[in-house]
């Protein structure tokens, strides 16, 4: 982990009409990082993170993504995040193969390039049987996975998660973390909301939201001794009952 | 570029791979035409007619036997009693029942004046009418025959031509409405569908967060569905040339160019719909009850516009299957070029420029 800042989030705020979705959000995230960005249902980290991800326009404050601004160079962040989506979108209709080429083609890496990272991929994940299959076809797990290594195929400076291991198995779970590490290793940015608290602690520094704001941000460990408490699952407690 | 090729060849993989869109695609077109043009036809054949007569001679057997010649009907079966009608009515044996009064002959000769009754089913009004026409039309032309040696001192003879249709088929009229319909149906409910079924899966988000621009996105979506409209339209024409005889008189050209301007209104129209709508079964929902309905009931398609109440009258003009049906119907049955059909063409233009800035802004608002 390098001290280079890749997201830098300053007095972020969304308003929908009269109601404050996200209010004033300040945050650093440093390169190779895995950030946990936890909350309620409702606690507004989705809509934080759409406007990281350049899909809707804050209200006001300031944000550098891959240390382009939000509101001039959206475009250009976009070439340089990934992102999975909490419904692990992937073509049913299309089989493996297919969808890696599809996705590797619309962020335009070269026919030669998505073959090759294509077939690296099936590998890695074990899907050498299963690679002519449609997707829809496949188990839950095997589609995150999927989804996933999707998402870094044009090898992104920040992957963003959105509750990526919702409605999966622990075992799948676990494996589905060990995934995450490979990536931070590699030097690839990882932001990821959940609300499994048990996954908190896997994450290098957690913030916590409660009603668009982030009430507390540090490494899992110092929040429980600051909250005096014995795992993160009571720090959250503690916060959200105010 | 590349992007885009993929993007199209996704497409494709989506629509093949579905049987229900490859159906209505494909199947429907074909289904429809054949439907209309075979099945559901305004003309009249072989209508099975009743007799009752109370006179037996000569004059009504002579009337009886030009009637069966006829080929529009045949005469099933004789009745003895007025009380009888009702019966065969009910049955639903016949569609009409010719009752000739008693002393028919000798009433013509000696009165110069004899009544046969025409009685016929109306629950199918449309028919009604034009059973009894024709059946007039026969007794007229038998009158006619009777008086020949006789001059009337004044006389109107009229002649009738039907131009463009002159054995008025009536697959002349459901050809260039169910193309209407079919390019309507294909290009804004196929999109509608499949943009919002991205919507549904979360792909659109995956789509909209990588670099490929909103613009592309949408026209990546849509630019099939142009591509298998034409497909469809070509095959519509084709059949009704080679099925149905019907002539296309003027310019394929011009009709190929009006054809792509409706199906870019009815995509635009489709787009529009996957804005408002969340899930596929809202955006079928929108598509039928709000462009399908109206393109058959108010289109002038089925029902002539002209014998509209004015309120109706007045919401026929803002539906671009109206103006869509005027062309294609001065193209293919009058023959007439664009100088005939340009302020038609200039009204359909204008919607689709209206939808497609419309539903360009929608989409917009839908990303803040």
């Amino acid at each position: 982990m390098s001290n280079e800042k890749v997201i830098q989030v300053e007095g972020l705020t969304k308003m929908f009409g009269d109601f404050t979705a996200v209010n004033d959000i300040t945050f650093e995230v440093n390169k190779g990082e895995i950030f946990g960005f936890l909350g309620a249902n409702g606690a507004g980290k989705t809509t934080a993170m759409k406007m990281l991800i350049g899909i809707s326009k804050p209200t006001s404050g300031k944000a550098k993504v891959a240390g382009f601004d939000v509101f001039k160079h959206a475009e250009d962040i976009k070439k340089n995040i990934g992102y999975m989506s909490q419904k692990f979108a992937l073509y049913d209709d299309l089989t493996v193969k297919e969808n890696i080429t599809f996705f590797g083609g619309i962020y335009g890496l070269p026919r030669k390039r998505i073959k090759e990272k294509s077939n690296v991929l099936i590998e890695e994940l074990g899907l050498e049987q299963v690679a002519n299959k449609l997707v829809g076809s496949l188990p839950l797990g095997w589609k995150q996975k999927l989804s996933f290594s999707v998402s870094l195929l044009h090898d992104p400076k920040i992957v963003f998660l959105d509750e990526p291991t919702g409605g999966v198995d622990p075992i799948t779970r676990r494996q589905f973390w060990e995934m995450i590490y490979k990536a931070a290793n590699n030097g690839t940015t990882v932001f990821v909301t959940t609300h499994y608290m048990d996954e908190a602690e896997y994450c290098d520094r957690v913030s916590i939201m409660v009603n668009g704001k982030i009430e507390a941000l540090d490494t899992p460990k110092k929040l429980k001794e600051q909250f005096k408490v014995a795992n993160m699952n009571d720090v959250f407690l503690k916060l959200a009952r105010g | 570029m590349k992007r885009f090729k993929g993007f199209i060849k996704k497409e494709f993989y989506h629509i093949f791979r579905d049987r229900r869109s490859l159906f209505i695609l494909f199947g429907m077109p074909i289904a429809q035409i054949l439907l209309f043009g075979f099945a559901i036809t305004n003309e009249i054949n072989n209508v099975d007619i009743a007799v009752l007569d109370h006179s037996k001679d000569a004059t009504t057997e002579e009337i009886i036997n030009k009637i069966s010649d006829s080929k529009y009907f045949s005469v099933k079966q004789m009745v003895d009693r007025e009380a009888d009608i009702a019966s065969v009515f009910k049955k639903g044996e016949v569609k009409a029942v010719l009752n000739f009064e008693k002393d028919f002959s000798k009433n013509l000769m000696k009165d110069h004046k004899a009544t046969v009754q025409i009685i016929t089913d109306a629950t199918d009004p449309n028919t009604a009418n034009t059973i009894s026409n024709y059946l007039n039309a026969i007794l007229q032309k038998y009158q006619k025959e009777l008086n020949k040696d006789i001059t009337i001192a004044y006389q109107i003879v009229p002649q009738t031509r039907m131009v463009y249709n002159p054995e008025l088929k009536s697959v002349y009229m459901f050809v260039p409405g169910v193309m209407t319909i079919i390019l309507m149906l294909v290009s804004a409910m196929m999109t509608s569908i499949s943009i919002t079924r991205e919507k549904e899966l979360g792909t659109m988000e995956i789509l909209l967060v990588s670099p490929l621009k909103p613009i592309q996105v949408i026209i990546g979506k849509v630019f099939p569905y142009i591509f298998l409209s034409i497909i469809n339209a070509v095959v519509i024409v084709l059949l009704s040339i080679f099925i149905f005889k019907m002539p296309v008189q003027g310019s394929l050209f011009l009709l190929g160019l009006e054809s792509i301007l409706f199906i870019i209104s009815a995509l635009a129209l489709g787009i529009l719909i996957s804005t408002i709508s969340a899930t596929q079964q809202t955006a079928m929902m929108i598509s039928l009850m709000g462009l399908m309905l109206p393109v058959i009931l108010l289109s002038g398609f089925i029902f002539p516009i002209t014998s509209m109440p004015l309120p109706l009258q007045m919401i026929s003009n803002i539906i671009p299957a109206k103006w869509f049906i005027i062309i294609i119907k001065g193209i293919m049955l009058k023959g007439v070029g664009l100088q005939y059909i340009w302020k038609e063409t200039l009204i359909l233009l204008g919607m689709t420029v209206f939808f497609i800035a419309l539903s360009v802004k929608k989409y917009k608002i839908r990303l803040e």
